[in-house]
């Protein structure tokens, strides 16, 4: 086991590290990979304007598209381990548009950034999470298709709620609120960091409760019969979950079905194993977010689209394959 | 003293009160059967001791203490549960599910070691299901699954082990099989054996004890011939029982008897 996560991580970080690359050299401005090199290791000038491009502004966008991310696809392993239901992801059952109903109330409140602005983006997303639950609740087996159903009205619930709130800020608030809801890292910058330190210990945390997560996919009881304490274990791993997302979305708006992608395609690698889909997700989900950032500002040739039209065209068909397959198999 | 001690037991599922004053003991290495008819109370019994279940009034004592003075943890060191089915949603191999039955023992982050390994594969060699250690769980039969969740509680080394229905859908041959390896693993390991079972004939050729309940409530506990009789099982069950002697070891043959026979009786 040691020795498959140990090759897993160095795998994935070298991916990771390869995407983070490609993150920084590849943009509009015309520098080369040599140039970014360069500026890497020190040889060249620390005034050029490469070198400002590079440090102040390509940087923290791949740093931020890294730890959502990684965020993101760790949201939804766990919700997917929790629920049972490979389905389920932060996006997908609303809990992100709950937090971005907090984060924008707490924007038109004038609360501060930070905490002010995550606390009320952790509000929402508890708030939803609470009522997709209870939708659930009290069935012998989660079903999927309630719970999916829940999020689904829970996410046109919440599109109402932002669109309300659009309507009545102010003009010059509109455009930033509308381009930050459809996923964008153009507004992150180097000050906001410390912020993101936050998530480390949430992704200690939750590699520390891999083995329950393993136990839970066979269901709760049998879960408890092996010696999991299950509702502080699903407490604990809910609300750290909520509070990661929240964290991002705040950052960098709704960015969809990282969760969903992710760890369906590193399942499908490494086995069912939250020991090793923990830090594969983290590792796996930041090269897949920064490569999809990437497409994102090279696609279009009139300017840069929010990040999570790639993620969502990418994301949406394999939502519809699973659902598909999933249906196929009961 | 007895591995379990149950002193008028209620247990209640929300509101509605599923057990009522339920009071047995159960001795080490004994092979112990609930029986009863549907909504009886038998499931809710067996979760309520393994503490899936919270009590709403008596007391349970497993090894001498008080079921509830145990942490989750410890009570799965002593304690294994063989569900009548588990969730196949993410498979793991038959490997890897075998060697969950060790996470009592190792905590959250410590790593199965070499002991570990072997125990799980001593259970699975038990339970006859080496040659399916690489198959996911989810492409085998179910009386190929059901052993690889009993390997899974012997790799536990619990020292009562409480089955719910586990030959339930199994053909004939499949169920002596697990019942077998039942009575031999309690034989071999010195195991208290509490399963729940709706065949009263397998119950009769395995059990040291029946316990029968009816409503909920106690109707009787005592071995195979005490309990399995007729008058007793048809006011129990709701229909006319014949039961006879079987002609291997002379135990009782219980047969539910069609209305166009009840005649005959």
């Amino acid at each position: 086991m040691i020795g498959r996560l140990v090759l897993i991580t160095l795998g994935l970080g070298l991916l990771l590290a390869l995407s983070g690359f490609l993150g920084i050299a590849i943009g509009p401005s015309g520098a080369s990979f040599g140039d970014v090199l360069a500026i890497f290791s020190g040889k060249a000038g620390s005034q050029s304007i490469t070198s400002t491009i590079v440090w102040q502004i390509r940087l923290p966008r791949v740093i931020l598209a890294a730890t959502v991310g990684a965020t993101l696809a760790l949201g939804g392993l766990v919700f997917q381990a929790l629920l049972r239901n490979p389905l389920a992801e932060p996006y997908i059952l609303g809990i992100s548009g709950g937090s971005a109903v907090g984060a924008i109330i707490g924007l038109l409140l004038g609360l501060s950034p930070f905490p002010g602005v995550p606390l009320a983006a952790f509000s929402g997303s508890m708030l939803v999470l609470v009522l997709v639950l209870g939708l659930v609740s009290g069935q012998s087996a989660v079903n999927r298709d309630s719970m999916l159903l829940g999020g689904v009205m829970m996410n046109a619930f919440c599109g109402a709620i932002i669109m309300f709130l659009i309507s009545v800020s102010q003009t010059s608030q509109v455009h930033q609120i509308l381009f930050w809801l459809m996923g964008d890292f153009t507004m992150f910058n180097t000050g906001q960091l410390p912020v993101l330190l936050t998530l480390l210990p949430c992704f200690l945390l939750i590699f520390v409760l891999a083995r329950p997560m393993n136990l839970l996919l066979a269901g709760h009881e049998s879960a408890a019969a092996l010696g999991v304490n299950v509702q502080l274990a699903s407490l604990v791993l809910l609300v750290t979950t909520s509070f990661m997302v929240s964290i991002v979305v705040c950052q960098s708006g709704l960015v969809g079905f990282v969760g969903l992608v992710v760890p369906h395609i590193l399942r499908m690698v490494l086995g069912p194993d939250h020991r090793l889909l923990v830090p594969a997700s983290i590792l796996g989900g930041g090269a897949y977010l920064i490569l999809c950032d990437l497409l994102a500002r090279t696609l279009s040739s009139t300017g840069e689209m929010p990040v999570g039209i790639v993620t969502a065209m990418i994301g949406a068909p394999l939502f519809i394959v699973l659902l598909w397959r999933s249906r196929r198999c009961r | 003293m007895p591995v379990i001690s149950v002193q008028g037991l209620d247990l209640c599922y929300g509101k509605r009160q599923v057990l009522q004053d339920i009071t047995m003991q159960v001795q080490r290495g004994e092979f112990y059967l609930i029986i009863g008819p549907n909504g009886s109370g038998k499931t809710s019994l067996l979760k309520g001791l393994a503490n899936l279940l919270p009590i709403a009034g008596g007391r349970i004592e497993i090894l001498g203490r008080p079921l509830t003075s145990y942490t989750r943890r410890q009570l799965a060191q002593k304690i294994a549960v063989v569900p009548q089915q588990i969730s196949l949603d993410f498979p793991f191999t038959v490997a890897d599910t075998v060697l969950m039955g060790r996470a009592p023992h190792l905590g959250l982050m410590r790593v199965e070691g070499a002991a570990d390994h072997a125990l799980a594969t001593e259970a699975m060699h038990f339970t006859d299901v080496t040659h399916l250690a690489d198959r996911r769980l989810d492409q085998l039969s179910g009386g190929e699954r059901q052993r690889v969740i009993i390997a899974r509680a012997l790799c536990q080394q619990p020292e009562i082990i409480l089955l719910d229905e586990p030959t339930a859908s199994l053909d004939p041959a499949h169920q002596i099989q697990i019942m077998d390896l039942m009575e031999r693993f309690r034989a071999e390991k010195g195991t208290t054996v509490i399963m729940v079972s709706h065949d009263l004939n397998l119950a009769a050729l395995y059990g040291d004890r029946l316990l029968l309940l009816h409503n909920g409530r106690t109707e009787m506990v005592g071995s195979p011939v005490e309990v399995l009789i007729a008058e007793r099982l048809a006011a129990c069950y709701g229909c006319a029982m014949l039961v006879e002697k079987d002609s291997l070891g002379g135990m009782p043959r219980v047969t539910p008897v069609p209305q166009k026979y009840s005649q005959i009786l």
